[in-house]
């Protein structure tokens, strides 16, 4: 899918592969039998041979590749925007129109794969011969150009003048509407190599993206002895029964049933439904008196705890009065370390040690000695992952100790017993009030209306209709 | 070739001595575990709101911790941060390439990310001090497509790519700290649990993966889906994951028993899952198909007991709040449209 661009040898082979497909698309549009059929187009008083009108072209890629318009026109302006055609009315307005407009192909001698890189030589000798022809034809950008050019190649700049004057004597020597052919032609082919400021510049690369074609996966050697040490190792791990997993699936669902809104609705109700907040209000981050339903949650799990800030807060609290609050705090640090900037670890693991591991430490945590030697060997050589095992063993220390006692203890209770039970909000007494609602059918409906309506037509899209209202 | 075929069928009986091993813990059937369960009445969720903006097709959405905030993205070269509840756009953030596949929201709400056909994760910051939207980092070194990208924190974030691999990347640096090669197929969707230690992708070669961050190392396979899985979440406990595939189904792999427990397909569906998303408690799974659109399933029952029909073209992604309130349907035809 991707567009390929830098080889790793650095030669660029820029965008080929779509180029080649637009060219083989091209080419079969020049098909005498099945191509486009081409007409004489009036140029002012001139008559330019083998052209086509914008329809055509539109009609005749719907017709050939079976698509839509829209994506006719989205293909079409495709072959325009990288010079395969050229609009012979307005040639700075690279765009398909599908009217009555007049194009024509691009000859392949310049075409963008074959005279890719487009020379800088080259670009000067076109932009002199325009300044010769006719003093001031060249336009603010290209006088621009032309004199940053003078001034980069101005050692060849006489070989660019003599160039330019002989090809301008030998296009005199050409009928009218074959020099007017071959301006046009060349006019597109610097319209699309160097486009005016502002105009998209379909050449560009963009930021260097690497070729993927030599960095898919190999089913070598290799990749078999990986999988070979994957499958042994998965082989050794110790399955659970999946009775036992099933099981902690049905009591998950049922312990969360009453927490889950889409299931059982939510007191005091759905902000969604009746346009009241108050439920986010009352469950707001740090609230002077929680909901019950949020205490409750702190007993699923230890997570669940940490993870509520206010839990945290009432944690730390209960654990101040057991004078074990460094632990949560150790362990608070150690998240920070894990998950902060790359740039502040050492920092970060620095202060951790000074005020939490070091001997004498104002908040001395008490890990065995096996992990404590293993992470004061680690902080040495500072990473992010280097507080993991001190960090695990304070969490299992807190989960099986503190945790349980905390639920148990009159702080928690106590919070239990005060904490609100919202009060379902009355429903809305204007019934009219109440927005339209299209509510989800029932799947059997909706497979039934689908067979009997077979090629239903299709919504619009414009109002929040649902399939089926039949109900 | 004698070595390769060798270890070929090496790797192959030791793959088959696995299946083994899991079929040996296989000791009750679904069925017989729920059987006591309460049904879940039929989950009628009604469209609350229209988000109405993008001009062309939404690939992809996410929503931030708030539950409120969320960012989609399309191929209109857009990136749009919406006040879901009020329907306003916070940030229209245009894009430099418009080929844009997946976006996050970054957990702490400062940033959001996108990448698609440019092969880069786009980095923006949306707290910058002068109230512009500006990328803040581009992360290039992925030769493949971006399909998935998702943040651990301000500092990682890991993407997954049509070249096969997942990357984490250091976002200060613009770095890459681990490549997760693996796959033998495009990495199409990957999930973050609530702990950060590791991580999940499901990928074209039918099979999803499970990664172990610090380590880089794959720690378990899954495979049982016959097409590529296109959609990849956790469920809510954290121990298992939930797929799903062009094959028209979705599977629930467990991480304890290390294989697939459950499916959930129905024979009248016949197109492939584009999303997934289970429900706070996880009693309901939330899927997004080509069929224009989403099922409701019984995660325990394995029954469909909903269906969202109401977008007019594909569903190309879901997801459900944090509080669980509510969840939020992307699609092609421009629009999201939040359920409840």
């Amino acid at each position: 899918m991707t567009i390929n661009t830098l080889t790793p040898a650095g030669v660029q082979r820029e965008q080929m592969p779509c180029l080649t497909k637009m060219e083989r698309v091209i080419v079969s549009m020049q098909d005498p039998d099945m191509g486009i059929k081409m007409r004489n187009q009036r140029l002012l008083i001139t008559v330019i041979p083998h052209a086509m009108t914008g329809r055509d072209i539109v009609d005749w890629l719907i017709q050939k590749y079976s698509i839509t318009e829209e994506e006719a026109l989205h293909t079409g302006n495709f072959l325009v925007k990288y010079g395969y055609i050229y609009p012979l009315k307005e040639p700075r307005n690279l765009c398909l129109k599908q009217d009555e407009t007049p194009y024509r192909f691009q000859t392949p001698y310049y075409w963008i794969s074959t005279r890719w890189p487009a020379s800088e030589l080259d670009y000067a000798i076109y932009l002199a011969r325009k300044n010769i022809r006719k003093q001031g034809e060249l336009i603010e950008y290209e006088k621009e150009c032309y004199n940053a050019l003078h001034k980069r190649i101005n050692h060849t700049w006489d070989f660019v003048v003599m160039q330019a004057r002989e090809q301008l004597r030998a296009s005199k020597q050409r009928r009218k509407s074959d020099r007017i052919v071959l301006e046009c032609q060349e006019q597109a082919f610097w319209l699309i190599n160097r486009p005016p400021p502002g105009v998209m510049d379909i050449l560009e690369e963009g930021p260097e993206r690497r070729n993927g074609a030599n960095t898919r996966v190999q089913l070598n050697v290799e990749f078999y002895k990986k999988e070979i040490e994957h499958n042994r190792k998965s082989l050794g791990r110790n399955r659970i029964k999946s009775s036992i997993c099933l099981e902690s699936f049905v009591k998950y669902c049922e312990q969360y049933q009453d927490h889950d809104p889409i299931m059982q609705g939510c007191l005091p109700s759905n902000p969604w439904i009746t346009d009241d907040i108050m439920y986010w209000n009352m469950n707001a981050e740090m609230v002077p008196m929680p909901t019950k339903l949020r205490v409750e949650r702190w007993t699923f799990s230890f997570m669940e705890l940490l993870n509520d800030p206010l839990g945290k807060k009432e944690l730390l609290t209960y654990l101040e009065k057991e004078f074990s609050a460094e632990n949560l705090l150790f362990w608070q640090a150690c998240e920070e370390v894990r998950h902060g900037e790359a740039s502040k670890i050492a920092e970060k693991v620095d202060e951790v040690y000074k005020q939490f591991l070091a001997p004498g430490a104002s908040r001395w945590v008490n890990i065995d000695s096996k992990t404590m030697e293993k992470t004061l060997q680690g902080i040495k050589h500072p990473h992010r992952f280097v507080m993991d095992d001190a960090q695990m063993h304070i969490y299992f220390l807190m989960k099986k100790d503190s945790y349980p006692r905390y639920l148990k203890s009159e702080l928690y209770k106590n919070l239990l017993a005060r904490a609100v039970v919202p009060q379902e909000t009355k429903k809305s007494v204007f019934p009219f009030m109440r927005r339209q609602r299209h509510s989800s059918p029932s799947p059997a409906l909706v497979t039934q209306t689908a067979e009997d309506n077979g090629k239903a037509q299709p919504n619009t899209g414009k109002t929040n209709t649902g399939t089926a209202a039949q109900i | 070739m004698g070595e390769m075929e060798q270890l070929r069928k090496e790797a192959e009986s030791l793959k088959d001595e696995i299946t083994a091993a899991r079929k040996a813990v296989q000791d009750a059937t679904l069925q017989d575990t729920v059987s006591g369960t309460v049904v879940v009445s039929r989950v009628q969720l009604k469209t609350r709101k229209t988000l109405r903006g993008h001009l062309a097709k939404i690939y992809a959405m996410h929503w931030s911790t708030d539950s409120k905030l969320c960012v989609s993205a399309s191929q209109d070269g857009k990136l749009i941060v919406w006040d879901s509840y009020t329907t306003n756009k916070v940030n229209a953030i245009p894009l430099k390439s418009s080929w844009v596949m997946t976006c996050s929201y970054a957990p702490s709400g400062n940033m959001v990310a996108c990448g698609g056909l440019d092969n880069m994760c786009s980095i923006y910051n949306l707290k910058a001090k002068d109230g512009n939207v500006k990328v803040m980092r581009e992360l290039a070194a992925h030769t493949g497509y971006l399909s998935c990208c998702r943040f651990l924190s301000d500092a990682e974030i890991i993407t997954s790519s049509g070249d096969c691999t997942c990357v984490l990347w250091d976002i200060e640096t613009g770095t890459q700290k681990t490549v997760f090669a693996g796959h033998t197929g495009d990495c199409m969707s990957l999930a973050v649990p609530l702990d950060f230690k590791t991580f999940i992708s499901g990928a074209c070669d039918f099979t999803a993966k499970l990664w172990d961050i610090r380590e880089g190392q794959c720690r378990q396979t899954f495979s049982g889906h016959e097409s590529d899985i296109n959609a990849i979440a956790f469920f809510p406990n954290g121990n298992a994951v939930i797929t799903g595939s062009d094959d028209a189904t979705c599977k629930l792999y467990d991480l304890r028993a290390d294989q697939e427990l459950i499916t959930y397909q129905d024979s009248s569906i016949m197109c492939g899952v584009t999303s997934i998303a289970p429900s706070l408690s996880g009693r309901l799974i939330l899927a997004g198909y080509d069929d224009f659109n989403c099922n409701i399933w019984d995660s325990l029952k394995a029954e469909r007991v909903g269906v969202l029909a109401g977008h007019d073209n594909r569903v190309s992604c879901i997801g459900v709040t944090a509080d669980g309130m509510a969840c939020c349907t992307g699609s092609w035809d421009s629009f999201l449209k939040i359920w409840n």
